[in-house]
């Protein structure tokens, strides 16, 4: 099975190489899965040159998720994986983005379904995306501050739930 | 919990709050709706009630702590949830798992998909008001609990299924029991059948109801039993088999119509082919044979080495104490839970404590697709709109 990835994986990239030689910044190979860093200017071109390629169909948005890999530069990490249908294979995309300038192309665009996947990284890691047309938070209340998946964000409480705390009232704690 | 902007002005419409304390959005999934007398304008679905940050919490556990965490997602399929989790770490270690194992995995997933079909088919029913289908349901996902009990000792929260094999060996018994329930279920699904397939009211309450098209479906990223009904037979066992999946015999049912009929006829299906499958494992599981594979200092010793070998015990104390640190990278796995591609991605930086995990959760995305489902229908259907994309709120928020 790794073998079968490894040569899908090299056929990808220079299927990738050949069309634009600059949208392939990195490749990595690892674990059976194949990852490549695009640059954030090409990443709308790029993700609908996959998916609309009759050689690459990667059809299908799966999943979109960030790694935070502070204090390291560039900490964040986002990764949007594909499935291509038709031809059974798997696909990671990824993009770094600097700690101070958080900033990248929306791909609902390209697949609608990544519309709530990066509402869920803007909310939890602070991740902007230009051109999403509903950039609000999803899971936490929209009078959260910060952005409780980076990993200078505390794991344990430090301050009152904003939404919780009424005035006059005796704080959560004392 | 957030802020909805509707269209107010126009006097013929009024903005409806359903949720999140309402009995048919199975959880707390909060939706403004907007009406036209009865007809469905807009739909905003508003989510988090539920968010209990459980991908931060991971960060702070060791490897093998965070299993415990993964069971409180999706609540009616723990051991799936386990099986993604524990799938990502294997691939991140490296780890192969002994056979016997992974047929012990396949026939207690299965299980669970049964026992959360049916959990979905009774509540799905008495949203729409068939009341007897729930008690008949819950009568038989009771067996499926009992055979967790067996095995694991809990009935829900399992954490059976651990890093490189299983907790623990499957119990004296287990065949019988499970032979037993095998033997029982096929006549109890005919049952649902004869109440509900033809059944006039239901195929009222159904049919037509909640259309999605299949192109729609696969730009919202939806999986699982709804994109099985419009008519794509996307299966993640059979796509990218895990877990020996490969070596088993099964159907991926699939229809065209693409509306809550449709999905509960895939879903009746599916039970019968959960069915198949764990008649198969059971014949693959050997009587004896490793459930853990041999990795010292990750996978924890037996019981009786550590009484006679000095390694095992330290391993033993450092596992459970320091954890272990697989090397740095990445790694996603997925799963076909009961509801779609469980997803689970986990990064390491090679500590003992994972960087970042994140889970794809099937319910999150399918809930997406809800507003197309809805809009344009009558208020009634919602509820056969919720019901029918089998959403777990502790899956979608985490």
């Amino acid at each position: 099975m790794s073998e079968n990835t490894s040569q899908n994986a090299n056929f990808v990239v220079e299927h990738l190489r050949a069309w634009n030689g600059r949208a392939v910044a990195e490749v990595t190979g690892d674990r059976g899965e194949t990852t490549i860093v695009v640059p954030r200017e090409l990443i709308v071109e790029t993700a609908e040159h996959c998916r609309v390629d009759p050689a690459l169909l990667f059809n299908f948005l799966t999943d979109a998720t960030c790694v935070d890999r502070f204090p390291m530069e560039p900490r964040f990490e986002v990764n949007y994986q594909l499935v291509s249908m038709s031809r059974r294979d798997r696909l990671r995309l990824k993009i770094k983005l600097s700690g101070s300038d958080p900033v990248m192309d929306s791909l609902v665009p390209v697949w609608p379904g990544a519309n709530w996947l990066e509402r869920e990284i803007f909310d939890l890691m602070g991740i902007q995306f230009t051109g999403h047309p509903d950039l609000r938070r999803i899971l936490l209340p929209d009078d959260w501050q910060g952005h409780p998946l980076r990993r200078d964000y505390p794991v344990q409480g430090f301050r009152d739930v904003p939404s919780t705390y009424i005035p006059g009232f005796r704080k959560a704690g004392a | 919990m957030t802020t909805v902007e509707t269209p107010i002005g126009n006097a013929k419409t009024m903005v409806l709050n359903m949720g999140p304390q309402h009995p048919s959005t199975h959880g707390v999934l909060r939706i403004a709706l907007e009406l036209d007398g009865e007809t469905v304008i807009k739909a905003v679905p508003d989510l988090g009630y539920l968010h209990t940050g459980i991908e931060k919490s991971c960060e702070d556990k060791t490897y093998s702590q965070a299993i415990t965490l993964t069971d409180r997602m999706d609540y009616l399929n723990p051991l799936g949830n386990n099986l993604a989790y524990c799938l990502a770490v294997e691939k991140l270690l490296g780890l192969e798992v002994p056979k016997r194992a992974q047929y012990v995995r396949v026939m207690l997933v299965e299980l669970q998909r049964i026992s959360s079909h049916l959990v979905w088919l009774g509540t799905h029913a008495i949203d729409l008001g068939a009341m007897s289908v729930f008690l008949y349901c819950f009568r038989e996902r009771e067996e499926i609990l009992k055979i967790f009990e067996l095995f694991a000792g809990q009935r829900m929260m399992t954490s059976y299924i651990r890093i490189g094999g299983l907790a623990l060996d499957p119990p004296a018994g287990w065949r019988a029991a499970v032979d037993k329930f095998l033997k029982m279920m096929p006549s109890r699904v005919d049952d649902y059948e004869t109440l509900l397939t033809n059944n006039r009211i239901w195929m009222g309450r159904t049919q037509g109801i909640g259309y999605i098209s299949l192109e729609d479906a696969v730009a919202l990223s939806m999986t699982g039993p709804t994109i099985r009904a419009a008519g794509l037979e996307y299966d993640n066992r059979r796509m990218f088999p895990y877990s020996s999946y490969e070596e088993f015999d099964f159907a991926v049912p699939t229809r065209t119509d693409s509306d809550c009929f449709g999905r509960y006829m895939v879903r009746v299906a599916e039970m019968r082919e959960s069915l198949k499958i764990v008649r198969q494992a059971m014949d693959k599981i050997s009587n004896d044979g490793p459930v853990r594979t041999d990795a010292p200092g990750i996978v924890p010793p037996a019981r009786e080495k550590m009484k006679t070998e000095m390694e095992a015990l330290i391993y033993h104390f450092k596992i459970f104490t320091e954890g272990f640190a697989p090397p740095p990278g990445e790694a996603f796995s997925a799963v076909e839970s009961p509801r779609g591609e469980l997803g689970c991605f986990v990064a390491s930086d090679g500590s003992a404590k994972p960087l970042r995990v994140h889970f794809r959760s099937p319910s999150f995305i399918n809930l997406q697709a809800l507003p197309k489902l809805i809009e344009g229908q009558l208020i009634s259907d919602v509820v056969a709109c919720i019901g029918t994309i089998d959403i777990v709120l502790g899956d979608v928020d985490r």
